[in-house]
């Protein structure tokens, strides 16, 4: 299966565009043509499939971050689909409101009963307005919370999916407390006595991605980003330019690469060529088996081991040097 | 010379030369209120102005010598110091900004922690340096944090940790993000041995460290007019495209709102602190005079 509706091209993929048009056309001229021109089609896509192998081998981090919020990428409902059954989206913080930014609920992988929690965006603009563009307010949070407290309950492991620009910077979103939301869930999830698999689908912005990011296992997509701050908004602030957006992606080694390097990140999933939104079953079926592996690998551990080893990783997050003080 | 200072008078022009002989820092212009004031009456005042009570920023090392009693000081977590992992350069490289920042604090990192008392009663305290970077949390900050949250493990100690800080240090690109998670999760060791987090909010405290331990302490205090949020003002103004209404994201706003426990003077903060300390570490009640 592939993206839904017509294929959206970014910028450095204009050679596969203007490749796959012409195989378009060559397509609608074989259907009312008596010569067979097959094997010219058939070879254009060879030719097309080596192009984009070509140009997604050397993308750059700003290329990636443009890939990681392509509008036809899989969101999380879309892995939902494809990677569960049994689905019962559960909604609400009990509190205010339920944010349709975060989605969440029970489900069965592989038969086994999983709550999943994840960012959401929209796909037209109705529903990115509807989503609020994937960026949670505090009852997003406090819902997850609820849903992770659920799963504690009945002993049931959490799979989050990330993939937002941000939280909500808004009025009311201060106004309810969007701080004490977020570190009340990092506090949470630091001592959940249930395993957390945790993937990075798509954008993993801040701590509106952290939020539902602390876990036992820390996957990222191939093409996914992960980032302290927007490659956009940290080169306003440093550059004093967005336009330097593509120095700060490469500056702040948002990749799933690059942080696996620096110990961020346990395994990157690979994605179909030309990334997630060519082909999503494509996609759904990798992530499948990166989530069966993670799982396997936490469900041999006991709960009081498990959340001790989560515990001292979470203890040896970062770089520096110990000095003898003058 | 310009032909001004040609037809002045000698006399003028020696005073105008005096002028640069008075000490710099000799008096000081209250940001608020605008009275000038005496730097020494103004010290000797918390840096408080004692005409309109603003709080003035203080530094790390000045707020933990107004909070602490004077004797039994230890520094911990001084030979933690910062490295530049990612190669950061935007138009500076990143050890050049730590060097600007360690000339003009005097401090290897944003954060200074300190095993000391309040009123005989001993804790571990840290301070942010804003002036280090913006005070902004980095791997140097979270470890420094976490080393003062084990040694009230080791001592049966709470923990005090005023805040001053714009965030995250982009500088350190995600495992900046990660001390968000690595602090907090220091706190549930807290907790599960009963002894204390009280987190004071003082001018400005936003992001990522907003976002992680400092609202959910179990006591939280936040100092007069103290800016306190997640999204910066002028980020919250560019996205929703309204003004933001009277007194927004201050401590009054918070307290108002729910947020915090309560709004401390900092001159009695000594006071307050220690009395609670004294209630949830169950100290006995002095006896009464």
């Amino acid at each position: 299966m592939s993206a839904p509706g017509k294929a959206t091209f970014l910028d450095f993929e204009q050679p596969i565009a203007e490749l796959e048009a012409k195989i378009d056309e060559l397509r609608y001229v074989q259907d009312d043509s008596a010569v067979d021109i097959s094997q010219e089609i058939a070879q254009l896509q060879k030719k097309g499939q080596a192009l984009t192998k070509e140009i997604y081998a050397k993308l750059t981090p700003w290329q990636i971050a443009q890939v990681a919020r392509h509008p036809q990428r899989p969101y999380t409902l879309d892995y939902v689909r494809l990677l569960f059954t049994d689905f019962q989206e559960l909604h609400g913080d009990r509190a205010f409101a339920d944010d349709p930014s975060i989605v969440g609920g029970l489900a069965r992988f592989g038969g086994q009963p999983v709550v999943v929690i994840g960012h959401q965006k929209g796909r037209d603009t109705k529903e990115k307005i509807y989503r609020n563009f994937g960026m949670p307010r505090p009852e997003g949070y406090r819902k997850a919370l609820r849903l992770m407290r659920l799963a504690e309950k009945f002993g049931i492991p959490v799979l989050t999916f990330v993939d937002t620009p941000g939280a909500y910077p808004g009025i009311g979103a201060e106004e309810r407390g969007q701080s004490e939301a977020i570190g009340r869930n990092l506090y949470a999830m630091a001592e959940l006595k249930v395993p957390v698999v945790v993937t990075v689908i798509g954008e993993g912005g801040s701590g509106g991605a952290l939020a539902i990011a602390v876990g036992d296992v820390v996957m990222m997509l191939q093409y996914a980003t992960y980032s302290v701050i927007s490659p956009e908004g940290c080169a306003s602030i440093l550059w004093r330019s967005a336009d330097k957006a593509p120095d700060a992606a490469e500056a702040l080694g948002i990749t799933a690469t690059r942080l696996k390097t620096l110990g961020l990140v346990d395994r990157i999933v690979t994605e179909p060529p030309g990334g997630a939104h060519r082909d999503h079953a494509a996609a759904a079926h990798n992530l499948k088996k990166a989530l069966q592996d993670a799982l396997r690998q936490v469900s041999g551990m006991g709960i009081a081991e498990l959340v001790a080893a989560r515990f001292e990783r979470l203890m040896g997050y970062g770089k520096f040097k110990e000095e003898p003080v003058e | 010379m310009s032909w001004l200072t040609k037809l002045l008078p000698p006399k003028i022009k020696r005073a105008e030369g005096a002028r640069k002989t008075i000490p710099e820092g000799l008096w000081t212009k209250c940001e608020s209120c605008d009275a000038v004031l005496y730097s020494t009456d103004l010290e000797k005042n918390a840096s408080v102005c004692p005409k309109c009570g603003h709080h003035a920023r203080v530094s790390a090392r000045a707020r933990l010598d107004l909070f602490l009693d004077p004797e039994g000081r230890f520094e911990i977590g001084a030979e933690v110091v910062p490295v530049d992992t990612l190669k950061f350069r935007d138009s500076k490289r990143y050890p050049d900004r730590l060097e600007e920042a360690e000339k003009a604090t005097g401090e290897t990192d944003a954060l200074v922690v300190m095993l000391g008392a309040v009123k005989t009663i001993p804790l571990v305290a840290a301070a942010f340096e804003f002036d280090f970077m913006g005070g902004s949390m980095g791997s140097v900050v979270g470890e420094r944090f976490v080393r003062g949250v084990r040694a009230c493990l080791e001592q049966n100690l709470p923990f005090v940790v005023f805040s001053a800080t714009g965030g995250a240090r982009m500088q350190e690109g995600l495992l900046s993000l990660m001390q968000m998670a690595k602090t907090t999760a220091a706190l549930t060791q807290l907790a599960a041995r009963r002894l204390p987090f009280i987190s004071v909010l003082t001018d400005p405290t936003m992001g990522g460290v907003s976002a992680s331990f400092a609202m959910i302490g179990d006591v939280v205090i936040a100092e007069p007019r103290a800016l306190v949020g997640f999204a910066g003002p002028r980020v919250i103004e560019q996205t929703v495209r309204e003004k933001l209404p009277e007194g927004f994201q201050r401590a009054e706003f918070l307290l108002e709102k729910g947020a915090i426990d309560m709004i401390v003077d900092r001159r009695q903060m000594r006071d307050q602190i220690a009395g609670l300390l004294a209630l949830l570490m169950r100290v006995p009640a002095a006896p009464s005079a």
